[in-house]
């Protein structure tokens, strides 16, 4: 009970922050927006720019309130956003919900899949350095991450792109799927074809990161006492792991793959733009060149609610799972 | 014959001091000590005197820049890093000192169960747990909610479902309030009229002549005395080391007096008697070579003036 009560304020003071967040950040962007070189009109009427004049010009300024103060039009724009209402991408003549949701669909398979690639590989590679810290496999694996550290995604990418869909020619150069056929005929293969590369640059730039991590945290846990009490008991090798490295390893490993998903966004903005794969990344970079603010700033809004989201798995799986932190329990003997 | 023989033991640590340059830190030299079936064998000492390395030497999970000298034999047996490995948790068992040698996030009562060597784990895990009046709920609980009280008597189960022989109880009895404490001593004392053989490592020697039936004092990583615990009584006069009388007699109950000086850094001990440098009665011999342990008086003294 007393649990289910606390785990209930725990979301609500979430939600709350969740909020606040979303108005700080809307706030900060739309004046970020308002004073940078971008003029929504240009972007709105795009190439017919010659034919229009500057009283059809002065037309449209009015009928989106552009001259209106900036506080104005803000609340303007705030207050259909609480209306759930996002505006109209002005490159693809859709609501900006819609353009959001058909982008995220893709994104989604990317990013989900260098995720969980990340997070697997990642974390093995973590666990057998630790376990043979100081050996030759140890520092290759450091050797390995900290090279992917410094390496940028779309640096990775190009490598990816020249060897492997240049050179050898075994994936697609770009794109979601294959040019020149109808929809319907792309098949499930066509695009895994596609993600491949992708996904692959994507989950080897976020390997370093949890690795590099596992690793230190399974040292601290080889030098615990507990561990040392299990070798007492005879337990070595992977029953050792297994029973007292796993598990307490695991927590905080899965905790930063979540509180990684800013990195995660950040690194498929760049690798979509590589691949000119069709997803949330590319279409920041699209709203961001062709001035199309309403998109921009969703995109803005979504990504700090996505970035939000993962950091609070990570919270909750702390106060979910760790015996530590859920409601303290006494018995007396 | 002795179940447990340590002879001449010596642990040294190489660490790197500064840079490159390599320095060895003898944390145990020369120690000998040997322990009994049925016996309780108290080793007490200052901290860092290397009485819980001892422990560690003789499980054989030192840290891997430990290098050691020196034999540990069971039943008579010489062991190898491979033996060891085949006896820890079977022939011996750590009473290790505090909660935070349990596993955090694993429940207490499966932590008991894998040390189960015989028998059905579940089934053992429980009959211990009765022994000892741990209620059944306490097998679900996780370390952290475990009371010093509890968390003693898991740990002990856990060497006690193992039927080890030799039960190594590394400084069990900090922070316990008297009754517990009394609980714990009384424990160890049963496993030992059972027939195990019990090193109790403490600092507290009080607790261990309640129980023990000799007592080991260690100084500086070596044994300076072995005596039977009758001997620690009215001004220390039974002892034989000056290290003993002094640690006798500093206790509150027997006047309160310290000496001056401290323990030699085990990275620079002296050459000779590592006790001289604050000994009353140090001779020029004494400075020259650490003596060796001789038979005194039904114990065990390692000082060339003690009579």
């Amino acid at each position: 009970m007393a649990r289910a009560k606390n785990l209930g304020r725990f979301l609500l003071w979430r939600s709350i922050r969740a909020f606040t967040l979303l108005a700080g950040i809307s706030i900060i962007s739309f004046l970020l927006v308002k004073n940078s070189p971008i003029d929504p009109i240009q972007a709105y009427i795009g190439a017919d720019m010659l034919n229009v004049g500057p009283e059809q010009r002065e037309k449209i300024a009015q009928h989106w309130g552009l001259d209106d103060p900036v506080f104005k039009q803000y609340v303007n724009w705030a207050s259909s956003l609480l209306g759930g209402d996002l505006g109209t991408s002005m490159i693809y003549r859709e609501p900006v919900a819609e353009v959001i949701k058909e982008k995220f669909s893709h994104s989604i398979v990317l990013m989900l899949t260098a995720w969980v690639l990340s997070g697997v590989i990642g974390f093995t590679m973590g666990v057998v350095a630790a376990m043979n810290k100081d050996t030759a496999i140890d520092r290759i694996i450091k050797w390995y991450c900290y090279t992917l550290a410094s390496t940028p995604a779309f640096w990775m990418g190009l490598l990816m792109v020249m060897v492997f869909a240049v050179w050898l020619g075994w994936f697609p150069v770009g794109l979601g799927v294959p040019a020149g056929i109808l929809s319907d005929d792309v098949t499930f293969i066509d695009k895994v074809k596609h993600l491949v590369l992708p996904a692959i640059t994507l989950s080897i730039v976020g390997v370093a990161n949890i690795a590099l991590h596992t690793r230190q945290k399974m040292i601290d846990v080889l030098a615990s006492d507990y561990i040392l009490f299990a070798r007492a008991r005879g337990e070595r090798g992977f029953i050792l792991f297994w029973r007292h490295g796993l598990r307490n390893v695991a927590l905080p490993a899965i905790s930063l793959q979540f509180a990684a998903f800013s990195e995660l966004f950040g690194g498929a903005v760049l690798t979509e733009q590589v691949f000119s794969y069709p997803g949330l990344g590319q279409a920041t970079v699209e709203a961001g060149l062709r001035g199309d603010v309403p998109l921009l700033l969703g995109l803005v809004l979504f990504s700090a609610l996505f970035v939000f989201t993962g950091n609070l798995i990570a919270d909750l799986i702390y106060y979910v799972v760790d015996p530590r932190t859920r409601e303290g329990r006494t018995y007396e003997s | 014959m002795p179940i447990l023989e340590v002879e001449n033991l010596s642990v040294t640590f190489r660490q790197y001091a500064s840079g490159l340059k390599e320095r060895n830190i003898r944390a145990i030299s020369n120690l000998s000590v040997t322990l009994e079936q049925g016996e309780v064998l108290a080793v007490v000492g200052a901290s860092g005197s290397g009485k819980s390395l001892l422990a560690h030497a003789i499980l054989g999970i030192l840290p891997a820049n430990a290098e050691t000298a020196g034999s540990i034999k069971y039943c008579g047996e010489t062991l190898t890093a491979k033996r060891t490995q085949s006896l820890r948790g079977r022939e011996i068992a750590l009473v290790p000192q505090s909660v935070g040698y349990l596993d955090p996030l694993m429940r207490v009562g499966n932590q008991v169960r894998t040390a189960v060597r015989n028998g059905k784990p579940a089934e053992e895990q429980r009959k211990v747990f009765k022994r000892y009046k741990l209620k059944s709920v306490v097998e679900k609980l996780f370390p952290f909610e475990l009371s010093g009280g509890m968390a003693r008597r898991v740990l002990l189960s856990t060497a006690m479902v193992s039927g080890a022989k030799v039960i190594i109880a590394d400084e069990p009895t900090p922070g316990l309030d008297p009754e517990a404490l009394n609980e714990a001593l009384l424990n160890l004392r049963e496993l030992g009229d059972q027939g195990c053989a019990v090193m109790l490592i403490t600092h507290d020697i009080d607790s261990a002549l309640r129980i023990a039936d000799k007592i080991a004092v260690f100084y500086a990583g070596t044994t300076v005395e072995i005596a039977p615990a009758k001997d620690f009584t009215g001004d220390g006069e039974h002892l034989r080391h000056p290290y003993s009388k002094a640690l006798w007699g500093a206790l509150p109950q027997n006047g309160f007096t310290p000496i001056p000086g401290s323990q030699p850094h085990s990275a620079a001990l002296p050459p000779g008697c590592l006790f001289a440098s604050r000994c009353e009665k140090a001779t020029k011999e004494c400075h020259q070579a650490q003596p060796d342990l001789r038979e005194l008086r039904n114990g065990k003294v390692r000082c060339i003036h003690a009579t």
